[in-house]
C-alpha cells in the first residue's frame, strides 16, 4: 500500500467518523429531554405504590439522600431514601435496600415507612429469583408482597416477622421459602433501622446539593 | 421488477431468512424472545438499523478503499444503534427496560454487517434499502413467531404488555391459561423454538419439493 492510499484510507476513516459523530450528537440533542423526563416520570412512578393511602407532595425524587456504609440496614452498598413531606412535615420515608439471602442474587427492595413505623408497601424492583416460584413476589404475578402493609415492627413481634412454615405470620410461596425468608429479613432491619434512626434520615440536607 | 420485487421478498422472509437460514444474529433471537412484544420491539429496532445502515453503506460504497471497508461498517453501525437506542429510550421507554443490553448489542448482529458486505456495498442505495427491508422483516417475523411461540405455551398469553409500544395502561393481552411449561420461557426454551422453527421450515420446504418433482414412492426411497 503506498503512502498515498494510506493517507486516502485515514482521510475517509476520519470524514466518515466525524459524520457517524454528527448524527450520534444530533439524535442527542433532540432526545436529550424527553429522556431525562422519562426517567424521572419513571421514577417518580415506581415509588408511588410503596406509598399507598399517603398523602405527600408530589416531587419524591428530589428529596433523595444516600445513607454510606457502614449503616445497619440490608445491603452491602450504600442505602438510598426518598424523605416524603407534605408541606414542611415529614409523613414516611422510602428505603432502597438489598436483601442478600436470595436465591440468586441480592434482591433489590423499595419500603415505604410512615414515621410511626408502619409499613405503607413494599415492592421488588430488581432480582433474579427463579421464574415461576420466587419471581411471585413481583406485583404483576401475584399479590404476596401486598400482605406487608399495615405491619411494624412490633406488629408482629420479632418471632412473628417470618413465614408460616417457620412459625411466623406471614404467608409463604408455594416452592420458593428462600425468597420469602430473605425478603422479610430485609423488610424487619429496615424497620428496626428506621426507628432507630429517623433523626439522621430526616436530618440531612436535601439531596440538590450533595446527592449530585 | 414486480416479479423480481416478490422474488426478493420472498428470499428475505423465507429462502435466505437471516435467523432461519443463514442463522445470524442468533444471541439477540434467542435471548428477547420471551414473549411477542419483546421479539416485535427487537425486530423493528433490528430492521430500522439494517435499512439505515444499508443505505449509508451503499451511498458511501464508491469512496471507501476495501482495506478499510469493515472498520467503516462497523463505525457506520455502532452510531446508528447508538441513535436507535436513544430513540427508544425517549418515545418506548418501557420496551427499553425490558429489553436492555440487547438494544446496544444490535451492533454485534452479524446479519447486518452480513449484509452491508454482500449486498449494500455492491448496489444502488435504492436495491440496497429494499434489501434491508425484506432482510430486515424476514428476521423481525421470526423473532415474532418465535417470541408468540415461546409466550404462548410458556406463559399461556399472548400480546401481553404491547402497551410497551403503543402506550396507554399495562395490559396482560389475551389470556388462555394463568400458567404456562415454563421451560419455554426459559433460555432452553429459545433453543427447542428456534430449532423447532427450523425443522418445520426444512419440512415445509421438502414437501413442496417433493410435490414439485412427483417421484414415485417407492423409487425415492430406493435412491436413498
Amino acid at each position: 500500500m503506498s503512502e498515498r492510499a494510506v493517507w486516502k484510507s485515514g482521510v475517509t476513516l476520519a470524514v466518515i467518523a466525524a459524520f457517524c459523530t454528527a448524527l450520534v450528537a444530533l439524535t442527542w440533542q433532540l432526545t436529550a429531554e424527553r429522556i431525562e423526563a422519562n426517567k424521572k416520570a419513571w421514577l417518580e412512578r415506581s415509588l408511588q405504590p410503596a406509598l399507598a393511602g399517603l398523602f405527600f407532595d408530589s416531587s419524591v425524587s428530589e428529596s433523595m439522600i444516600i445513607i454510606p456504609q457502614p449503616h445497619n440496614l440490608p445491603g452491602k452498598d450504600a442505602a438510598i431514601v426518598y424523605r416524603v413531606y407534605a408541606g414542611e412535615t415529614p409523613v414516611a420515608a422510602l428505603f432502597v435496600v438489598s436483601a442478600r439471602d436470595g436465591y440468586a442474587g441480592p434482591i433489590r427492595l423499595l419500603v415505604g415507612v410512615t414515621m410511626d413505623g408502619t409499613v405503607t408497601g413494599v415492592r421488588v424492583l430488581e432480582h433474579r429469583e427463579t421464574p415461576g416460584l420466587g419471581d411471585r413476589v413481583e406485583t404483576t404475578k401475584s399479590d404476596w408482597v401486598l400482605q406487608f402493609d399495615g405491619h411494624s415492627l412490633h406488629a408482629p413481634e420479632a418471632d412473628g416477622w417470618k413465614i408460616k412454615n417457620d412459625g411466623g405470620e406471614f404467608d409463604q410461596l408455594t416452592g420458593a421459602s428462600v425468597t420469602p425468608r430473605a425478603i422479610i429479613k430485609a423488610i424487619r432491619e429496615t424497620l428496626a433501622y428506621f426507628s432507630a434512626n429517623q433523626e439522621i434520615v430526616f436530618a440531612e440536607l436535601p439531596a440538590e446539593s450533595e446527592g449530585e | 421488477m414486480p416479479v423480481s420485487l416478490i422474488e426478493r421478498f420472498k428470499s428475505g422472509l423465507w429462502k435466505e431468512n437471516p435467523g432461519l437460514v443463514q442463522l445470524l444474529g442468533l444471541c439477540p433471537l434467542l435471548a428477547v424472545t420471551a414473549t411477542f412484544v419483546n421479539g416485535l420491539g427487537l425486530g423493528l429496532a433490528t430492521l430500522a438499523v439494517l435499512m439505515a445502515s444499508n443505505a449509508l453503506v451503499s451511498a458511501t460504497r464508491r469512496w471507501i478503499q476495501p482495506e478499510i471497508r469493515i472498520p467503516i461498517y462497523v463505525l457506520i453501525i455502532a452510531s446508528l444503534v447508538t441513535c436507535i437506542e436513544l430513540i427508544f429510550k425517549a418515545w418506548f421507554p418501557e420496551l427499553d427496560r425490558a429489553l436492555g443490553i440487547f438494544i446496544p448489542l444490535i451492533v454485534t448482529n452479524c446479519a447486518i454487517v452480513a449484509r452491508a458486505e454482500v449486498f449494500a456495498s455492491r448496489n444502488s442505495v435504492g436495491s440496497s434499502i429494499l434489501d434491508g427491508l425484506v432482510m430486515g422483516s424476514g428476521f423481525a417475523l421470526l423473532l415474532m413467531a418465535i417470541g408468540a411461540f415461546r409466550e404462548l405455551i410458556g406463559q399461556g398469553s399472548l400480546f401481553s404488555r404491547m402497551d410497551m409500544l403503543f402506550g396507554g395502561e399495562p395490559m396482560r393481552g389475551m389470556v388462555l391459561a394463568e400458567n404456562g411449561w415454563l421451560l419455554l420461557v426459559m433460555p432452553p426454551g429459545a433453543f427447542f423454538s428456534l430449532a423447532l422453527a427450523i425443522a418445520a421450515k426444512n419440512a415445509i420446504d421438502r414437501r413442496r419439493k417433493d410435490a414439485r418433482t412427483p417421484i414415485p414412492r417407492r423409487a425415492r426411497t430406493l435412491n436413498r
